[in-house]
């Protein structure tokens, strides 16, 4: 099964049609497929919290969007995700590169892997965790799920899911 | 002039067009001065007025004016490469550079002093940068919106704010009265 594939064919199935990026090494293949689908408009932005601005507008325009970024962003976007998304009730499939987690070569990766789940957790952002490949079959029903309760949701996929980071 | 008298003054060219006004007074005073539905009120999230309406102008085809501050700017300057690299033609960036951060006690932003907003801007890759005194606002603003081309209006104006209440209505009220307005 090829991971990027799947992920953006379930984000094209959703409707989804406006994403926005920030790099992470780990996702280089999805924002490569993503960019390349005529369904999907593609915006990288330069830091999180601009890419949930986007979000936002693109939502209240009528398209249904989604941001890709690495676990370091929470740190980023907490604000954003109190006094935007959640305050005004939007929807924002969150799909996070989950760096830190086990496979991880770089051990400063590793101290914001820590307060990951626990800030999701505190900001009652309901979070799924993709450690086998396997797991990504839940993604269409995560998304379907999303739209319907007008909420942002994390999807934390790890090294392991993506097939190693680093050790391979 | 101040913000206020400048919203004032372009009132009547706003209400015709979808905004997304700026967190604290810039929201406060559009909501007092002319409350349309077709207006986005932001009440907190500091910075994200400009990725806001580019985000919208984007996703649907009427004309969005972003009014913004020098503070909010600077706050999220990566917003002008992304506005600079994909261009919105119903899109308008209005910076109201008073040089100072007005909603919190008018405390002196770097744009009022070495830092021009504009230069920043066509530095990005903006290719129409407009700057303006206060009482062209409503000229300059007219002219964008008849251009059909995405602009970047730098209104250069004093300092001060007047006293006025916040927004009391609520969040998803203002977001679903505003969708309503924009699929109209």
């Amino acid at each position: 099964m090829n991971i990027d594939k799947k992920i953006t064919d379930d984000l094209v199935a959703n409707g989804i049609s406006f994403v926005t990026t920030v790099p992470c090494k780990q996702l280089a293949g999805v924002i490569e497929e993503i960019d390349a689908r005529d369904e999907i408009f593609h915006i990288p932005s330069n830091k999180e919290d601009e890419g949930m601005g986007l979000c936002a507008g693109a939502f209240m325009g009528g398209k249904r969007p989604a941001i890709i970024m690495q676990n370091t962003a929470i740190g980023v976007t907490i604000n954003t995700l109190a006094t935007l998304i959640q305050y005004y009730r939007m929807p924002l499939p969150m799909l996070i590169s989950y760096r830190g987690e086990l496979r991880e070569p770089v051990a400063c990766q590793v101290e914001m892997a820590i307060h990951t789940k626990a800030l999701l957790a505190e900001m009652n952002v309901p979070t799924y965790h993709f450690h086998h490949q396997r797991d990504v079959e839940e993604l269409d029903a995560i998304l379907k799920y999303t739209f319907m309760c007008n909420k942002p949701v994390a999807i934390l996929t790890d090294a392991n899911f993506w097939g190693g980071y680093g050790d391979q | 002039m101040i913000r206020s008298e400048i919203l004032r003054d372009i009132a009547p060219i706003l209400r015709d067009q979808l905004v997304i006004c700026n967190i604290g007074l810039p929201s406060q005073e559009l909501h007092m001065i002319d409350d349309q539905p077709t207006n986005f009120y932001m009440l907190g999230t500091m910075g994200l007025s400009s990725s806001i309406g580019l985000g919208l102008a984007l996703s649907q085809p009427k004309t969005v004016i972003s009014i913004d501050g020098d503070g909010s700017v600077l706050t999220n300057l990566g917003t002008l490469p992304t506005i600079a690299n994909n261009v919105a033609d119903n899109y308008i960036l209005l910076i109201i550079d008073n040089g100072s951060y007005g909603s919190t006690g008018d405390q002196p932003t770097y744009a009022g002093k070495k830092t021009k907003l504009e230069k920043v801007a066509e530095a990005c890759g903006c290719e129409n940068v407009v700057v303006c005194g206060g009482k062209d606002t409503g000229k300059a603003l007219q002219a964008a919106i008849d251009s059909k081309k995405m602009t970047v209006i730098v209104v250069k104006c004093d300092s001060g704010n007047i006293k006025l209440p916040v927004i009391t209505m609520d969040p998803v009220v203002i977001r679903d009265r505003f969708m309503k307005a924009v699929s109209a």
